[in-house]
């Protein structure tokens, strides 16, 4: 590993051909009606016409709260749900409607990374036997071979080879993640699904691990959708972000671009809430406090999924669902979802909603005093 | 003096594995109306030093001493704390979903609450009590939700109701233990507003345990951090931040990823906790330091004064003088490296 701890981060490749593509893609839950006896079927609308691309050796990050959809959207894009509808493309080939059989080779180039470095290993088993599975899966190597290729993926993420019978029970939370990390890239992936990554893990180990991933792609040419609810840690290792609400995507965007020009208000406002580890900006900073929760996504609202807690929502916003473009002057790279865009150095907590109360969710007490 | 005042306190547990030292030796003290912030990873102690001196942790071994305006909180009787807990000092949890009972509805909880502490309020005057609390913590059309039952609450409406429910009685003291680990970032900063403005309006003295620098920078008046069951350095919070002593305070500020400006490959600190059943001897931190001396190896550091001001502490053995910190500190990391990362 690295330890040349002034080094930058390499510079991702710039302009890679599209590894994935996802086009307008659909998954609905059915659920139990809630009222009794009735024949209409509800759905969860968990990911609502997305589309996006990512280009190989880059970094997506996708950003949103709890609900918003972006692990059902990491798990449709692995084939572990079918999708309702719309397309995935993978490195040129439609893997929508692919068996589980015709899905197979698929499977050696789309990894995945858990949030839960407990949960995702069984404890029964030997940590050598565990990062050795994709190679006894797709019945690639045995006996020696398997063993020297699993000590070697071992070595890659920084755990002792020697370590090949503990286990998981034997190592502490990062090391954990690193024998996830080391199974996700045994077989050299071309595309790593990291879904909540380093949220399980302390700051300090975090960092190791976020590090080692870095490395790794510049190492192996990875690509990487990185699912996050620490936006810090999103801006930090993605290449472009899109930011998800309900379903649906609100904003997709360059890292910097994002940051420096959020168009859409949800991105404003989730971006002004992330507390910042630095008293003096923490200070300085204008809070765009939202009000009230995500609504449910088994009824979401019309028009804009935003509208009933946006700050700048309009009658338009009620009816029209806006589409996904550029806006103000920024490049096709940059889009948003929003009929209002938010301009530069516009502060949106002064701005009020000019629809109708029953579209509004309202707030009382010292929280809207203030 | 201070509002709470802890000193030399220890807590252990004996498991089958060994006796896990918790907390060993942590002292703090807490102004009236102001916030501390403890913060840590997991494991450092933060959580259980504060559940000891409410009285929550069962079969411990514990010694030290936690003045609550001038009385002890360790040695207190059952039904002594009882009065102290809730009344003087409110507590919310990480999990609100779990501190609340599913069974009965949030407004019941709470007149509950008010009339345990005090038989002469009617059910009435409770009631609208808790309807006048829901107003305040933020939820909207308190008069029909306080009839809720809490899995009809989001999470972070229940954990305003959990806010609520500590503010019930005016306390002059609430422990916050982790209250927005569980919540999305808007949502924390709308319970984060919550508190603060209503310790501003009642001056209650706040106890925040979080493990996010992030939140400390936001709502610290001072700050403790610990690691390992001990206080590493406690200062007032731009201190901690811009001029810090410890060697551990520096190393968490470096690991986290930059909020603005350029990317930067992050700093780790190698390796990892440890174990708090068989603790290196000495500095606690010093298998991890990267300007570790033959003596972190054997002496444990006192908490002592930094460049003699008496609020700034930390428990190191670099010397306390910052220039000459300084400059042991490029002669030390000048001779060794940083061991690499993670192994």
């Amino acid at each position: 590993m690295n330890t040349d701890i002034s080094a930058e981060r390499p510079a991702p490749p710039a302009g890679g051909d599209v590894l994935l593509r996802v086009e307008n893609l659909v998954k609905y839950f059915p659920v139990q009606s809630a009222q009794l006896f009735s024949r209409q079927k509800d759905v969860v609308h968990a990911v609502d016409g997305v589309s996006l691309e990512v280009r190989r050796g880059q970094t997506l990050g996708l950003v949103g709260e709890t609900g918003c959809g972006k692990s059902t959207l990491a798990r449709c894009i692995m084939r572990l749900y079918d999708v309702t509808s719309g397309r995935i493309t993978f490195d040129g080939n439609d893997i929508t409607k692919l068996s589980a059989r015709q899905m197979r080779p698929y499977r050696r180039e789309i990894q995945m990374i858990f949030q839960d470095p407990y949960g995702s290993l069984n404890p029964r088993r030997r940590v050598g036997s565990i990062i050795g599975d994709p190679f006894a899966i797709h019945r690639t190597a045995s006996g020696q071979e398997r063993k020297r290729l699993v000590q070697e993926a071992m070595e890659l993420v920084g755990l002792n080879p020697e370590h090949y019978n503990r286990f998981p029970a034997e190592f502490s939370g990062g090391q954990r993640q690193r024998i996830g990390v080391a199974r996700a890239l045994a077989f050299r992936p071309k595309l790593v699904v990291c879904d909540e990554p380093v949220s399980a893990l302390d700051v300090s180990i975090q960092a190791q691990i976020i590090n080692l991933l870095a490395d790794l792609q510049s190492e192996l040419g990875l690509t990487y959708i990185f699912i996050a609810h620490d936006l810090s840690v999103v801006r930090h290792v993605s290449t472009s972000v899109a930011v998800m609400y309900l379903g649906q995507i609100t904003e997709l965007a360059p890292v910097d671009q994002l940051w420096d020009h959020p168009r859409h208000p949800y991105t404003d406002a989730l971006l002004s809430a992330v507390p910042v580890p630095d008293p003096d900006k923490s200070a300085q900073r204008e809070r765009i406090i939202l009000v009230g929760d995500v609504p449910s996504p088994i009824s979401p609202p019309s028009g804009c999924r935003f509208h009933p807690r946006c700050p700048k929502a309009a009658p338009v916003c009620v009816d029209d669902r806006p589409v996904l473009e550029p806006h103000l002057g920024d490049d096709s790279e940059h889009l948003a979802a929003c009929h209002f865009p938010v301009e530069d150095g516009e502060d949106i907590s002064k701005a009020r909603p000019t629809i109708a109360a029953e579209h509004r969710v309202t707030e009382t007490g010292v929280v809207s005093g203030s | 003096m201070a509002l709470l005042e802890v000193s030399d306190l220890h807590v252990s547990f004996k498991t089958s594995d060994g006796i896990v030292q918790a907390v060993r030796g942590v002292s703090f003290q807490v102004e009236a109306g102001q916030t501390l912030g403890i913060v840590g990873e997991s494991g450092s102690g933060k959580s259980v030093s504060t559940q000891t001196i409410m009285g929550l942790t069962r079969g411990a071994r514990i010694s030290g001493q936690a003045l609550f305006e001038g009385k002890d909180l360790l040695t207190m009787g059952r039904q002594e704390m009882q009065k102290v807990r809730g009344a003087k000092v409110g507590m919310i949890f990480q999990d609100p979903l779990s501190s609340l009972h599913p069974y009965y509805r949030v407004g019941w909880q709470i007149v509950e609450m008010i009339r345990q502490h005090d038989k002469e309020t009617s059910k009435a005057q409770a009631k609208a009590r808790a309807v006048e609390l829901l107003t305040l913590v933020g939820i909207p059309q308190p008069d029909r939700r306080v009839n809720d039952f809490p899995h009809q609450f989001s999470g972070g409406m229940r954990q305003r109701a959990m806010i609520a429910m500590a503010m019930a009685l005016n306390p002059k003291m609430l422990i916050a233990d982790e209250p927005t680990t569980a919540l999305d970032v808007t949502v924390q900063a709308q319970v984060l507003r919550v508190i603060r403005n209503l310790q501003e309006r009642f001056g209650t003295a706040v106890v925040l345990i979080t493990h996010d620098l992030g939140v400390i920078a936001d709502v610290a008046d001072q700050v403790v951090v610990m690691y390992a069951g001990g206080v590493m350095e406690q200062a007032d919070l731009r201190t901690i931040f811009f001029a810090n002593h410890h060697p551990y305070t520096e190393g968490l500020l470096q690991s986290l990823p930059a909020y603005g400006g350029e990317r930067k490959r992050l700093q780790p600190i190698p390796g990892q906790p440890p174990s708090l059943i068989s603790l290196p001897p000495g500095c606690p931190f010093s298998p991890r330091c990267r300007y570790v001396m033959d003596r972190c190896r054997t002496e444990q550091p006192p908490l002592a004064p930094v460049g003699g001001d008496v609020t700034h502490l930390s428990a190191c053995w670099l010397p306390h003088d910052v220039a000459a910190r300084d400059e042991l500190r490029r002669r030390i990391t000048g001779q060794t490296l940083p061991a690499p990362a993670g192994s």
